[in-house]
Protein backbone atom coordinates (compact mmCIF):
# COMPACT_ATOMS: atom_id res chain seq x y z
CA UNK A 1 0.00 0.00 0.00
CA UNK A 2 1.49 3.40 -0.93
CA UNK A 3 2.45 5.83 1.87
CA UNK A 4 0.04 8.59 2.82
CA UNK A 5 1.49 11.45 0.69
CA UNK A 6 1.40 9.26 -2.41
CA UNK A 7 -1.95 7.70 -1.55
CA UNK A 8 -3.51 11.09 -0.89
CA UNK A 9 -2.39 12.46 -4.24
CA UNK A 10 -5.60 13.58 -5.89
CA UNK A 11 -5.55 13.37 -9.67
CA UNK A 12 -7.68 15.12 -12.23
CA UNK A 13 -6.63 13.57 -15.54
CA UNK A 14 -8.47 13.27 -18.80
CA UNK A 15 -8.91 9.52 -18.40
CA UNK A 16 -9.21 9.35 -14.62
CA UNK A 17 -10.23 11.48 -11.66
CA UNK A 18 -9.56 10.38 -8.09
CA UNK A 19 -6.80 9.30 -5.71
CA UNK A 20 -3.54 7.82 -7.00
CA UNK A 21 -3.94 4.47 -5.23
CA UNK A 22 -7.33 3.95 -6.92
CA UNK A 23 -5.68 4.63 -10.29
CA UNK A 24 -3.08 1.97 -9.55
CA UNK A 25 -5.75 -0.51 -8.47
CA UNK A 26 -7.75 0.07 -11.65
CA UNK A 27 -4.64 -0.33 -13.79
CA UNK A 28 -3.64 -3.56 -12.07
CA UNK A 29 -7.16 -4.93 -12.47
CA UNK A 30 -6.92 -3.92 -16.13
CA UNK A 31 -10.06 -1.84 -15.79
CA UNK A 32 -8.22 1.18 -17.15
CA UNK A 33 -5.99 1.31 -20.23
CA UNK A 34 -2.44 2.43 -19.28
CA UNK A 35 -2.17 4.04 -22.69
CA UNK A 36 -4.90 6.50 -21.77
CA UNK A 37 -3.16 7.70 -18.60
CA UNK A 38 -1.17 10.91 -18.91
CA UNK A 39 1.89 10.09 -16.76
CA UNK A 40 3.38 13.58 -17.14
CA UNK A 41 0.22 15.04 -15.58
CA UNK A 42 0.57 12.64 -12.62
CA UNK A 43 4.19 13.74 -12.09
CA UNK A 44 3.12 17.40 -12.24
CA UNK A 45 0.35 16.76 -9.73
CA UNK A 46 2.81 15.09 -7.36
CA UNK A 47 5.31 17.96 -7.68
CA UNK A 48 2.52 20.43 -6.90
CA UNK A 49 1.45 18.23 -3.98
CA UNK A 50 5.02 18.33 -2.64
CA UNK A 51 5.25 22.09 -3.13
CA UNK A 52 2.22 22.54 -0.90
CA UNK A 53 4.05 20.82 1.97
CA UNK A 54 6.80 22.58 3.83
CA UNK A 55 9.12 19.59 4.07
CA UNK A 56 10.15 17.00 1.51
CA UNK A 57 9.23 13.44 2.37
CA UNK A 58 12.08 11.47 0.79
CA UNK A 59 10.38 8.12 1.39
CA UNK A 60 7.27 9.32 -0.41
CA UNK A 61 9.35 10.73 -3.28
CA UNK A 62 11.22 7.45 -3.67
CA UNK A 63 8.05 5.43 -3.57
CA UNK A 64 6.42 7.73 -6.10
CA UNK A 65 9.40 7.35 -8.44
CA UNK A 66 9.13 3.56 -8.26
CA UNK A 67 5.38 3.61 -8.88
CA UNK A 68 5.55 6.07 -11.74
CA UNK A 69 8.43 4.15 -13.33
CA UNK A 70 6.33 1.00 -13.15
CA UNK A 71 3.43 2.88 -14.68
CA UNK A 72 5.62 4.16 -17.50
CA UNK A 73 6.94 0.69 -18.17
CA UNK A 74 3.38 -0.65 -18.26
CA UNK A 75 2.38 2.07 -20.70
CA UNK A 76 5.46 1.55 -22.87
CA UNK A 77 4.80 -2.18 -23.03
CA UNK A 78 1.28 -1.52 -24.21
CA UNK A 79 2.29 1.06 -26.79
CA UNK A 80 5.09 -1.00 -28.28
CA UNK A 81 5.12 -4.75 -28.84
CA UNK A 82 6.88 -6.62 -26.08
CA UNK A 83 9.86 -7.75 -28.14
CA UNK A 84 11.94 -9.10 -25.28
CA UNK A 85 9.10 -11.35 -24.17
CA UNK A 86 8.67 -12.50 -27.75
CA UNK A 87 12.34 -13.42 -27.92
CA UNK A 88 12.21 -15.20 -24.53
CA UNK A 89 9.43 -17.41 -25.80
CA UNK A 90 11.48 -18.49 -28.81
CA UNK A 91 13.70 -21.53 -29.13
CA UNK A 92 17.47 -20.71 -29.31
CA UNK A 93 17.55 -21.30 -33.06
CA UNK A 94 14.46 -19.20 -33.61
CA UNK A 95 15.86 -16.46 -31.38
CA UNK A 96 19.09 -16.50 -33.42
CA UNK A 97 17.00 -16.28 -36.57
CA UNK A 98 15.04 -13.31 -35.19
CA UNK A 99 18.19 -11.55 -34.00
CA UNK A 100 19.85 -12.18 -37.34
CA UNK A 101 16.83 -10.76 -39.12
CA UNK A 102 17.00 -7.60 -37.04
CA UNK A 103 20.75 -7.26 -37.46
CA UNK A 104 20.39 -7.71 -41.19
CA UNK A 105 17.69 -5.06 -41.22
CA UNK A 106 20.01 -2.64 -39.47
CA UNK A 107 22.93 -3.59 -41.70
CA UNK A 108 20.84 -2.81 -44.75
CA UNK A 109 19.83 0.57 -43.34
CA UNK A 110 23.44 1.30 -42.52
CA UNK A 111 24.42 0.41 -46.08
CA UNK A 112 21.58 2.58 -47.36
CA UNK A 113 22.97 5.46 -45.27
CA UNK A 114 26.40 4.87 -46.85
CA UNK A 115 24.77 4.91 -50.29
CA UNK A 116 23.02 8.19 -49.43
CA UNK A 117 26.29 9.74 -48.21
CA UNK A 118 28.06 8.70 -51.41
CA UNK A 119 25.20 9.98 -53.50
CA UNK A 120 25.33 13.30 -51.68
CA UNK A 121 29.08 13.56 -52.32
CA UNK A 122 28.48 12.77 -56.01
CA UNK A 123 25.81 15.44 -56.27
CA UNK A 124 27.96 18.13 -54.69
CA UNK A 125 28.32 19.94 -58.01
CA UNK A 126 24.54 20.16 -58.53
CA UNK A 127 23.29 23.60 -57.52
CA UNK A 128 19.68 24.63 -57.63
CA UNK A 129 17.47 27.35 -56.29
CA UNK A 130 15.74 26.81 -52.99
CA UNK A 131 13.00 29.10 -51.93
CA UNK A 132 9.61 29.31 -50.39
CA UNK A 133 6.83 27.56 -52.21
CA UNK A 134 5.19 29.81 -54.79
CA UNK A 135 1.84 31.24 -53.90
CA UNK A 136 -1.01 28.92 -54.62
CA UNK A 137 -3.44 30.33 -57.15
CA UNK A 138 -6.35 31.98 -55.41
CA UNK A 139 -9.73 30.92 -56.77
CA UNK A 140 -11.62 33.92 -58.05
CA UNK A 141 -14.65 34.71 -55.93
CA UNK A 142 -17.42 35.71 -58.25
CA UNK A 143 -20.36 37.63 -56.80
CA UNK A 144 -23.88 36.82 -57.84
CA UNK A 145 -25.42 39.44 -60.16
CA UNK A 146 -26.29 42.48 -58.06
CA UNK A 147 -29.07 45.06 -58.45
CA UNK A 148 -27.68 48.62 -58.21
CA UNK A 149 -31.05 49.80 -56.86
CA UNK A 150 -30.68 47.50 -53.86
CA UNK A 151 -27.32 49.12 -53.11
CA UNK A 152 -28.87 52.58 -53.44
CA UNK A 153 -31.66 51.62 -51.02
CA UNK A 154 -29.13 50.31 -48.51
CA UNK A 155 -27.06 53.50 -48.76
CA UNK A 156 -30.17 55.65 -48.46
CA UNK A 157 -31.09 53.87 -45.23
CA UNK A 158 -27.64 54.64 -43.90
CA UNK A 159 -27.86 58.29 -44.94
CA UNK A 160 -30.95 58.98 -42.76
CA UNK A 161 -29.95 61.21 -39.82
CA UNK A 162 -30.20 59.42 -36.50
CA UNK A 163 -33.08 60.40 -34.15
CA UNK A 164 -32.29 63.24 -31.77
CA UNK A 165 -31.12 62.06 -28.37
CA UNK A 166 -33.56 62.97 -25.59
CA UNK A 167 -32.09 65.24 -22.92
CA UNK A 168 -35.31 65.51 -20.96
CA UNK A 169 -33.84 63.71 -17.95
CA UNK A 170 -31.35 66.57 -17.53
CA UNK A 171 -34.20 69.02 -16.92
CA UNK A 172 -35.64 67.04 -13.98
CA UNK A 173 -36.15 69.07 -10.86
CA UNK A 174 -35.41 67.31 -7.59
CA UNK A 175 -36.85 68.76 -4.40
CA UNK A 176 -34.35 69.04 -1.51
CA UNK A 177 -34.05 66.02 0.81
CA UNK A 178 -34.44 68.33 3.79
CA UNK A 179 -37.99 69.04 2.70
CA UNK A 180 -38.95 65.38 3.26
CA UNK A 181 -36.84 65.10 6.41
CA UNK A 182 -38.88 67.89 7.98
CA UNK A 183 -42.10 66.43 6.69
CA UNK A 184 -41.44 62.91 8.09
CA UNK A 185 -40.22 64.27 11.45
CA UNK A 186 -43.38 66.34 11.78
CA UNK A 187 -45.48 63.32 10.87
CA UNK A 188 -43.79 61.14 13.49
CA UNK A 189 -44.30 63.76 16.15
CA UNK A 190 -48.01 63.42 15.51
CA UNK A 191 -48.25 59.68 14.77
CA UNK A 192 -46.22 56.76 16.04
CA UNK A 193 -46.45 54.78 12.76
CA UNK A 194 -47.15 55.61 9.11
CA UNK A 195 -46.98 53.91 5.71
CA UNK A 196 -44.34 55.25 3.32
CA UNK A 197 -46.38 54.31 0.23
CA UNK A 198 -49.42 56.16 1.50
CA UNK A 199 -47.39 59.29 2.22
CA UNK A 200 -45.72 59.49 -1.19
CA UNK A 201 -48.77 58.49 -3.24
CA UNK A 202 -49.52 61.16 -5.80
CA UNK A 203 -45.94 62.48 -5.91
CA UNK A 204 -43.82 62.35 -9.05
CA UNK A 205 -41.26 59.56 -9.53
CA UNK A 206 -38.37 61.96 -8.80
CA UNK A 207 -40.09 63.23 -5.63
CA UNK A 208 -40.72 59.66 -4.45
CA UNK A 209 -37.04 58.88 -4.93
CA UNK A 210 -36.01 61.91 -2.88
CA UNK A 211 -38.55 60.96 -0.19
CA UNK A 212 -36.99 57.50 0.02
CA UNK A 213 -33.51 59.04 0.37
CA UNK A 214 -34.84 61.15 3.23
CA UNK A 215 -36.22 57.99 4.84
CA UNK A 216 -32.80 56.32 4.59
CA UNK A 217 -31.20 59.41 6.13
CA UNK A 218 -33.58 59.18 9.10
CA UNK A 219 -32.82 55.48 9.51
CA UNK A 220 -29.09 56.19 9.36
CA UNK A 221 -29.51 58.78 12.10
CA UNK A 222 -31.41 56.25 14.25
CA UNK A 223 -34.54 58.39 14.26
CA UNK A 224 -36.87 55.82 12.69
CA UNK A 225 -37.35 52.09 12.41
CA UNK A 226 -38.30 50.61 9.03
CA UNK A 227 -40.14 47.34 8.51
CA UNK A 228 -41.54 45.50 5.51
CA UNK A 229 -43.36 42.17 5.86
CA UNK A 230 -42.42 40.97 2.35
CA UNK A 231 -40.67 42.28 -0.75
CA UNK A 232 -42.81 44.99 -2.38
CA UNK A 233 -45.15 45.05 0.62
CA UNK A 234 -45.91 48.49 2.12
CA UNK A 235 -42.99 50.01 4.04
CA UNK A 236 -43.92 50.88 7.63
CA UNK A 237 -42.12 53.67 9.43
CA UNK A 238 -42.20 53.99 13.21
CA UNK A 239 -40.33 55.99 15.84
CA UNK A 240 -37.01 54.41 16.77
CA UNK A 241 -37.62 54.59 20.53
CA UNK A 242 -40.90 52.65 20.02
CA UNK A 243 -38.96 49.79 18.45
CA UNK A 244 -36.45 49.78 21.33
CA UNK A 245 -39.25 49.75 23.87
CA UNK A 246 -41.01 46.85 22.08
CA UNK A 247 -37.78 44.83 21.96
CA UNK A 248 -37.00 45.52 25.59
CA UNK A 249 -40.54 44.52 26.64
CA UNK A 250 -40.40 41.30 24.63
CA UNK A 251 -36.99 40.34 26.09
CA UNK A 252 -38.02 41.16 29.66
CA UNK A 253 -41.11 39.07 29.37
CA UNK B 1 9.99 37.19 -108.82
CA UNK B 2 9.97 33.84 -107.03
CA UNK B 3 9.08 33.81 -103.34
CA UNK B 4 12.00 33.40 -100.90
CA UNK B 5 12.67 29.77 -100.00
CA UNK B 6 12.28 29.15 -96.26
CA UNK B 7 15.06 26.91 -94.95
CA UNK B 8 14.41 27.28 -91.18
CA UNK B 9 11.23 25.56 -90.06
CA UNK B 10 9.90 26.50 -86.59
CA UNK B 11 9.07 23.71 -84.20
CA UNK B 12 5.28 23.51 -83.64
CA UNK B 13 5.76 23.32 -79.84
CA UNK B 14 8.24 26.21 -79.70
CA UNK B 15 5.71 28.63 -78.26
CA UNK B 16 4.58 26.07 -75.71
CA UNK B 17 8.21 25.36 -74.78
CA UNK B 18 8.80 29.04 -74.06
CA UNK B 19 5.82 29.09 -71.67
CA UNK B 20 7.02 25.91 -69.93
CA UNK B 21 10.47 27.47 -69.60
CA UNK B 22 8.93 30.60 -68.03
CA UNK B 23 6.96 28.55 -65.50
CA UNK B 24 10.04 26.56 -64.51
CA UNK B 25 12.01 29.76 -63.99
CA UNK B 26 9.39 31.09 -61.59
CA UNK B 27 8.97 27.80 -59.69
CA UNK B 28 11.12 27.14 -56.62
CA UNK B 29 10.28 23.41 -56.58
CA UNK B 30 10.03 20.85 -59.39
CA UNK B 31 6.83 21.01 -61.44
CA UNK B 32 5.19 17.85 -62.73
CA UNK B 33 3.87 17.44 -66.27
CA UNK B 34 0.33 17.51 -64.90
CA UNK B 35 0.95 20.79 -63.06
CA UNK B 36 2.50 22.36 -66.15
CA UNK B 37 -0.29 21.15 -68.42
CA UNK B 38 -2.92 22.51 -66.05
CA UNK B 39 -1.24 25.90 -65.79
CA UNK B 40 -0.78 26.23 -69.56
CA UNK B 41 -4.17 24.64 -70.30
CA UNK B 42 -2.63 22.34 -72.87
CA UNK B 43 -2.33 18.66 -73.55
CA UNK B 44 0.13 16.78 -71.21
CA UNK B 45 1.61 14.93 -74.19
CA UNK B 46 2.41 18.21 -75.94
CA UNK B 47 3.91 19.52 -72.68
CA UNK B 48 6.15 16.44 -72.55
CA UNK B 49 7.26 17.11 -76.10
CA UNK B 50 8.05 20.72 -75.13
CA UNK B 51 9.99 19.47 -72.11
CA UNK B 52 12.00 17.17 -74.39
CA UNK B 53 12.87 20.17 -76.52
CA UNK B 54 13.88 22.16 -73.43
CA UNK B 55 16.00 19.33 -72.02
CA UNK B 56 17.93 19.31 -75.26
CA UNK B 57 18.32 23.07 -75.21
CA UNK B 58 19.18 23.29 -71.49
CA UNK B 59 21.73 20.53 -71.13
CA UNK B 60 25.30 20.25 -69.83
CA UNK B 61 27.90 22.03 -71.97
CA UNK B 62 25.17 23.72 -74.04
CA UNK B 63 23.83 26.03 -71.37
CA UNK B 64 24.66 27.38 -67.92
CA UNK B 65 21.21 26.25 -66.82
CA UNK B 66 20.29 22.58 -67.00
CA UNK B 67 16.79 21.17 -67.02
CA UNK B 68 16.58 17.97 -64.98
CA UNK B 69 13.90 15.48 -64.10
CA UNK B 70 13.94 15.25 -60.31
CA UNK B 71 11.59 14.69 -57.35
CA UNK B 72 8.66 13.72 -59.57
CA UNK B 73 8.91 16.79 -61.77
CA UNK B 74 11.12 19.08 -63.81
CA UNK B 75 13.37 21.84 -62.47
CA UNK B 76 16.25 23.99 -63.52
CA UNK B 77 19.66 23.79 -61.88
CA UNK B 78 23.08 25.24 -62.52
CA UNK B 79 25.35 23.36 -64.92
CA UNK B 80 28.04 21.28 -63.26
CA UNK B 81 30.81 23.34 -64.85
CA UNK B 82 29.57 26.34 -62.83
CA UNK B 83 29.58 24.43 -59.55
CA UNK B 84 32.87 25.85 -58.24
CA UNK B 85 31.70 29.42 -58.74
CA UNK B 86 28.37 28.50 -57.10
CA UNK B 87 30.21 26.99 -54.13
CA UNK B 88 32.13 30.23 -53.63
CA UNK B 89 28.95 32.28 -53.55
CA UNK B 90 26.29 30.02 -52.05
CA UNK B 91 25.86 27.60 -49.15
CA UNK B 92 24.20 24.21 -48.84
CA UNK B 93 22.14 24.61 -45.65
CA UNK B 94 20.14 21.42 -46.15
CA UNK B 95 22.90 18.87 -46.38
CA UNK B 96 25.67 20.68 -44.46
CA UNK B 97 26.83 18.69 -41.43
CA UNK B 98 24.48 15.73 -41.85
CA UNK B 99 25.63 13.26 -39.17
CA UNK B 100 25.91 9.49 -39.57
CA UNK B 101 22.91 9.13 -37.21
CA UNK B 102 20.89 11.53 -39.37
CA UNK B 103 21.81 9.65 -42.56
CA UNK B 104 20.83 6.30 -41.01
CA UNK B 105 17.56 7.79 -39.79
CA UNK B 106 16.97 9.28 -43.23
CA UNK B 107 17.60 5.87 -44.81
CA UNK B 108 15.04 4.21 -42.49
CA UNK B 109 12.42 6.87 -43.21
CA UNK B 110 13.11 6.77 -46.97
CA UNK B 111 12.77 2.98 -47.19
CA UNK B 112 10.15 2.26 -44.53
CA UNK B 113 8.28 5.58 -44.31
CA UNK B 114 5.92 6.67 -43.16
CA UNK B 115 7.39 5.44 -39.89
CA UNK B 116 7.62 6.72 -36.31
CA UNK B 117 10.58 7.58 -34.10
CA UNK B 118 10.15 4.37 -32.03
CA UNK B 119 10.35 2.35 -35.26
CA UNK B 120 13.56 4.13 -36.25
CA UNK B 121 14.91 3.58 -32.73
CA UNK B 122 14.00 -0.12 -32.88
CA UNK B 123 16.00 -0.62 -36.06
CA UNK B 124 18.98 1.54 -35.09
CA UNK B 125 18.99 0.43 -31.44
CA UNK B 126 19.34 4.00 -30.14
CA UNK B 127 16.98 6.92 -29.66
CA UNK B 128 16.34 8.87 -32.83
CA UNK B 129 14.84 12.04 -31.34
CA UNK B 130 17.58 14.52 -32.17
CA UNK B 131 18.27 12.99 -35.61
CA UNK B 132 14.56 13.22 -36.50
CA UNK B 133 14.34 16.80 -35.21
CA UNK B 134 17.39 17.78 -37.28
CA UNK B 135 15.96 16.18 -40.44
CA UNK B 136 12.60 17.89 -39.94
CA UNK B 137 14.35 21.23 -39.46
CA UNK B 138 16.29 20.74 -42.69
CA UNK B 139 13.08 19.91 -44.52
CA UNK B 140 14.27 16.44 -45.58
CA UNK B 141 11.47 14.65 -43.71
CA UNK B 142 8.06 15.82 -42.56
CA UNK B 143 5.19 14.59 -40.41
CA UNK B 144 2.80 12.16 -42.08
CA UNK B 145 0.02 11.49 -39.55
CA UNK B 146 0.07 9.35 -36.42
CA UNK B 147 0.08 5.66 -35.66
CA UNK B 148 -3.34 4.31 -34.76
CA UNK B 149 -4.18 3.51 -31.13
CA UNK B 150 -3.89 5.53 -27.91
CA UNK B 151 -1.00 7.96 -27.82
CA UNK B 152 -0.05 7.01 -31.38
CA UNK B 153 3.43 8.24 -32.29
CA UNK B 154 3.94 10.79 -35.07
CA UNK B 155 5.01 9.19 -38.36
CA UNK B 156 7.46 10.72 -40.80
CA UNK B 157 8.20 10.45 -44.51
CA UNK B 158 10.74 12.00 -46.82
CA UNK B 159 9.90 15.24 -48.64
CA UNK B 160 10.32 16.18 -52.32
CA UNK B 161 13.31 18.23 -51.14
CA UNK B 162 15.01 14.98 -50.07
CA UNK B 163 14.67 13.62 -53.61
CA UNK B 164 15.90 16.89 -55.05
CA UNK B 165 18.94 17.16 -52.78
CA UNK B 166 19.93 13.55 -53.52
CA UNK B 167 19.17 13.96 -57.23
CA UNK B 168 16.51 11.24 -57.32
CA UNK B 169 13.69 11.20 -59.84
CA UNK B 170 11.56 9.57 -57.14
CA UNK B 171 11.90 7.14 -54.21
CA UNK B 172 11.89 4.19 -56.61
CA UNK B 173 15.31 5.40 -57.76
CA UNK B 174 16.79 4.28 -54.42
CA UNK B 175 18.75 1.00 -54.65
CA UNK B 176 16.81 -2.15 -53.74
CA UNK B 177 17.03 -2.88 -50.03
CA UNK B 178 17.74 -6.56 -50.72
CA UNK B 179 20.85 -5.56 -52.62
CA UNK B 180 22.28 -3.75 -49.60
CA UNK B 181 24.04 -5.29 -46.55
CA UNK B 182 24.46 -8.88 -45.46
CA UNK B 183 21.68 -11.42 -45.80
CA UNK B 184 19.94 -12.58 -42.62
CA UNK B 185 20.84 -16.24 -43.41
CA UNK B 186 24.52 -15.40 -43.39
CA UNK B 187 24.17 -13.50 -40.10
CA UNK B 188 22.13 -16.31 -38.56
CA UNK B 189 24.82 -18.87 -39.33
CA UNK B 190 27.43 -16.57 -37.83
CA UNK B 191 25.35 -16.09 -34.65
CA UNK B 192 24.85 -19.83 -34.28
CA UNK B 193 28.59 -20.39 -34.73
CA UNK B 194 29.35 -17.89 -31.95
CA UNK B 195 26.75 -19.44 -29.66
CA UNK B 196 28.14 -22.98 -30.31
CA UNK B 197 31.69 -21.76 -29.59
CA UNK B 198 30.60 -20.27 -26.25
CA UNK B 199 28.73 -23.43 -25.24
CA UNK B 200 31.73 -25.69 -25.93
Amino acid sequence: MPSAPVRELDLDLEAFEGPFDLLLTLLLREELEPGEVDVAAIVLAFVEHLAERDEIDLDACGEFLVLVSALLELKARLLFPDEAAELDALEPEEAAEELARRLAEYRRMKEAAVWLAERLAGERDRWFRLGPAPLAPQPERRLAPQDPNALATALRALAVPPPAVSLSHMALRFPPVSQFLDRFRALLSRRRVFDFDGEVAGLSRAEQAVAFLALLELRKGGEVAISQSAPFAPIRISRADDERITTWTARSA
Amino acid sequence: MDSTLRLIATNPVDHLARTVEALLVVASAPLSVAELAEAIEDDPERVETALGLLRERFSERRSGIVLEKVAGGYAFRASREASEACARLFERPVERGLSQAALETLAVVAYLGPCSRPEVARIRGVAADSAVASLVERGLISEAGRESGPGGAVRYRTTPLFERVFGLENLAALPRLDDLGASSGELRDRLLEVSAARAS
